[in-house]
């Protein structure tokens, strides 16, 4: 045993630590509550109140009633945090899979889906409620909960700061609440994917860089020679986020005690940045980040070797060496200069490749173990979802061409695009990596019951296939009708035509959303059932023995 | 395993890197041939592609970016195919702006370039109110039908495209105003009440026909200067027949109601600044067309 205790007064001091920030945060609410005259500001500013107090509270409490004990028992591992990580993760799919219902139905009725005395669930405030609620509430806490797991167990060391971890929990959570709360007052600033105002956005920045810090010193303090694949992918997730939030959130508030602010961009300057923060969102968000996910749970599950550590360096360096210069491919044909646009497309076309290493590397990875495709669900969901990732990823540089985005820009094909990510790639990961975290974290043997993986699997896949072919028609459609010129050389067609062409299109897509959220609904009771240690009858687990456990000893 | 300091993964003979985190190891197979040559390819294409188009920004030298070997341009493209288009347009315009528009609707060719224009144009700028094809909705008059408030002829559109309805900027727009009878208070509510009973009598089988017959002599004194003795309406004054089922505002009671006691007096801009003249006749031959052109 190579354990170190930590002497108490570190752990001591990292309580000091998140206690004075609180602190901070605390006063500083109480005085806008004090000062303000903006309604919203005033709601906000009382949920920062009432929530750093609950955390102040806490620690005092908490942090009195083990003063002399060993909290942050170094010979063990962290993973309480994680267990709330996996709880919130399925809550928050389950709200953002709902609310993407519900605006699919507001597109595909809007007569019956819009409700004028009810400002606030009009589609422009449900949208980022949405997008919110499935990249940042829900594959963010994914990615938080299995990056604390991971960087763990690939490190052989306890998570690093004492009580930060578990400040980069509930302080991301704070953040998602105002998030949340902001899109259906009405707060936003206008950026996609980065509507959250000035105040939520230091928030979120002081939560990031704590949880840089936090993962840096776990690597930092690691027991293993060297840094797993899974923790490279990681960290650059952790980086680059930091560095996009921070730069594309630049603005000037009106007032310290205000929620409005306005950019420091504007024009052509705004767009660019918008849509380098957009695009690297895709790739550093949901595209590193799940792709550690991918390198440590499909090895792991699957019992078997990564395929080949050459690739994953190459195709490493080369993803996020790429990545960042695609970002123009979001504004061909605008008043974004040409040459931009050709550096966008040419790099999305070099992208190609550096993409498919990693589903490569994941797929082949079972090779020594194919059977498990058909005995384990778990492992089919998540090579399945290496298909979808390698699917988008061939359909992006596509369409990054120009002649291609010409038609398929503005149109549902780039929902389509999207969601073939988003819900085969990203969603059938992180369901992957919960269905194996839920046993392993509170020691079952196993899953509540496979035959419940198999229905979600089917259920869900079909989902997407609805969803995505759904948009394809409907995109390419709508393309089509949006260039057509009569022989007189006037439009064909009228933009209300083709909002109409759409409508079959719409209901397809919402079935396919349905099928998704029930999906994820059976996936939600199946790890209740697990966690409270219940166990389907024994015919539902015939593939009990693929079920493989981790190993829960602690860092030595 | 011949060699101890190696480490041979059984199933594929391959060697790992030697290292191992929490149970898992790394094969060290070499780069997939394909996707290294694929990836080559993409490459080449790439710096082929930033050759021929403008690429480059900001080298030494050169104040601007590379323009590219093609030497092709957007903006320059866009603006030849908008003269391309403009001009292929212009023979068949000309001819509309020098044709009446009677001449328009009776020359099979010319009609149908106008349809084909007005068309285009109605869903960009007149679908927004009017609705696709002219069918109208609450607060916006139906064009495919034949009850006009104004004028329904050809001229008549054309007039009420060019200078719009209490379009105030233009001192020819049509115009007329009905009192808000209520909030001018030129009416009390049982006044109203009634009016709008003797209103419902003239279209509706079911009314009360005492209010009614109060209304009525209301009714004669405030209303028929615009409406009529017979409420049939005046197409001068842009005032409704209300007589008929056709209501822009609904026809229930409490539609009319507010009618006469907030007055609608609705605003249509007028076009002839904003579209040219061959596009307003040829929108005043297609909504001439839409059903019930007089």
């Amino acid at each position: 045993m190579t354990a170190i205790a930590s002497p108490p007064a570190r752990s001591n001091t990292s309580i000091l630590t998140v206690g004075g920030l609180l602190a901070a945060v605390f006063l500083w609410s109480l005085y806008t509550v004090s000062q303000t005259t903006d309604i919203i500001m005033n709601v906000h500013a009382w949920i920062f109140v009432l929530m750093t107090g609950i955390g102040l509270a806490g620690l005092l409490i908490w942090g009195g009633s083990v003063q002399d004990k060993n909290i942050f028992d170094q010979t063990k591992y962290e993973d309480t945090i994680v267990k709330f990580g996996v709880a919130v993760s399925m809550f928050w799919g389950l709200v953002g899979f709902l609310v993407g219902i519900v605006i699919a139905l507001q597109l595909t009725w809007p007569n019956l889906f819009y409700f004028s005395e009810l400002g606030w669930t009009n589609f422009g405030r449900l949208r980022p409620l949405h997008t919110s609620a499935v990249i940042f509430a829900f594959g963010g806490n994914v990615l938080i909960a299995t990056s604390f797991y991971v960087v763990q167990r690939t490190c052989r060391t306890r998570l690093a700061g004492g009580m930060w971890p578990w400040f980069v929990f509930w302080g991301y959570q704070l953040f998602i609440l105002i998030a949340a709360s902001g899109y259906v007052l009405g707060v936003t600033q206008s950026k996609e994917y980065a509507e959250p105002e000035w105040y939520a956005d230091l928030w979120l920045t002081i939560v990031w860089v704590a949880y840089l810090l936090v993962f840096l010193g776990t690597i930092w303090k690691r027991k293993e020679p060297h840094i797993y694949v899974a923790n490279w992918f990681y960290l650059s997730f952790i980086v680059t986020i930091a560095m996009l939030h921070i730069v594309n959130n630049l603005s000037m508030p009106v007032s310290w005690t205000g929620t409005r602010s306005y950019s420091i961009y504007s024009g052509v300057q705004d767009a660019l940045t918008q849509w380098w923060y957009g695009h690297n969102a895709v790739g550093f968000f949901l595209t590193t980040g799940f792709l550690a996910i991918m390198y440590y749970f499909i090895p792991k599950r699957a019992d078997r070797p990564v395929y080949s550590y050459r690739l994953s360096i190459v195709h490493f360096w080369s993803l996020i060496f790429i990545y960042i210069w695609a970002g123009p491919h979001h504004l061909h044909y605008t008043a974004l200069p040409q040459w931009a646009q050709t550096l966008g497309m040419t790099f999305s076309v070099m992208l190609w490749m550096p993409s498919w290493g990693g589903m490569i590397n994941g797929v082949m990875t079972l090779s020594g173990a194919w059977d498990k495709l058909r005995t384990d669900p778990v492992i089919r969901m998540m090579i399945v979802s290496l298909a979808f990732y390698g699917m988008s990823t061939f359909e992006g540089p596509l369409m990054s061409v120009r002649a291609v985005n010409a038609l398929s820009h503005y149109t549902e094909w780039g929902i389509g695009h999207v969601h073939s990510g988003a819900l085969g790639w990203v969603g059938f990961i992180s369901f992957g990596a919960l269905y194996c975290l839920t046993p392993w974290l509170w020691k079952r043997p196993g899953l509540y019951s496979i035959r419940l993986v198999e229905w979600h699997f089917w259920i869900a896949t079909i989902g997407i296939l609805f969803y995505m072919i759904s948009m394809w028609f409907a995109g390419i459609m709508e393309g089509l009708m949006w260039r057509a010129y009569n022989e007189y050389g006037f439009l064909e067609y009228a933009f209300v035509e083709t909002v109409e062409a759409k409508h079959i299109s719409y209901i397809i897509r919402m079935l396919g959303g349905l099928m998704y959220f029930a999906g994820a609904g059976i996936m939600a009771y199946n790890l209740v059932r697990t966690a409270l240690g219940h166990r389907a009858a024994q015919s539902d687990n015939l593939s009990v023995a693929s079920q493989p456990s981790a190993a829960p000893a602690p860092a030595e | 395993m011949s060699d101890h300091d190696k480490d041979v993964d059984a199933h594929s003979g391959t060697e790992t890197t030697g290292h191992e985190w929490d149970g898992i190891k790394e094969l060290n197979t070499p780069l997939p041939r394909w996707w290294l040559i694929t990836w080559y390819v993409t490459i080449a294409w790439a710096v082929v592609y930033m050759i021929l188009m403008p690429a480059i920004p900001a080298l030494p030298g050169l104040g601007t970016n590379t323009p590219g070997v093609r030497g092709h341009s957007d903006r320059v493209n866009v603006a030849a195919s908008m003269d391309t288009l403009r001009t292929a347009r212009q023979v068949d315009a000309v001819k509309l702006v020098d044709a009446s528009l009677q001449e328009i609707e009776t020359d099979r060719d010319l009609q149908q370039f106008a349809m084909a224009m007005g068309e285009s144009a109605f869903g960009d700028n007149c679908a927004t109110c009017h609705g696709a094809g002219g069918r109208g909705a609450k607060g916006y008059p139906v064009l495919a039908d034949d009850v006009w408030l104004w004028d329904g002829t050809l001229d008549g559109i054309e007039y009420t495209l060019r200078h719009g309805i209490r379009h105030s900027e233009d001192p020819e727009t049509r115009f007329s105003e009905m009192p808000a009878y209520g909030q001018m208070a030129m009416l009390d509510r049982h006044q109203i009440n009634d009016v709008v009973e003797y209103v419902i009598s003239l279209s509706h089988e079911e009314f009360d026909a005492e209010a009614a017959a109060r209304g009525a002599e209301t009714f004669e004194i405030q209303c028929t200067s615009c409406h009529g003795v017979d409420a049939k309406g005046m197409r001068d004054l842009g005032a409704p027949n209300l007589t008929d089922a056709d209501w822009l505002y609904g026809g229930e009671r409490e539609d009319i109601y507010a009618t006469v006691f907030n007055a609608r007096n609705s605003h249509m801009p007028a076009w002839d600044d904003r579209l040219d003249d061959a596009t307003i006749k040829a929108l005043a031959v297609y909504v001439h067309s839409l059903g019930g052109g007089e």
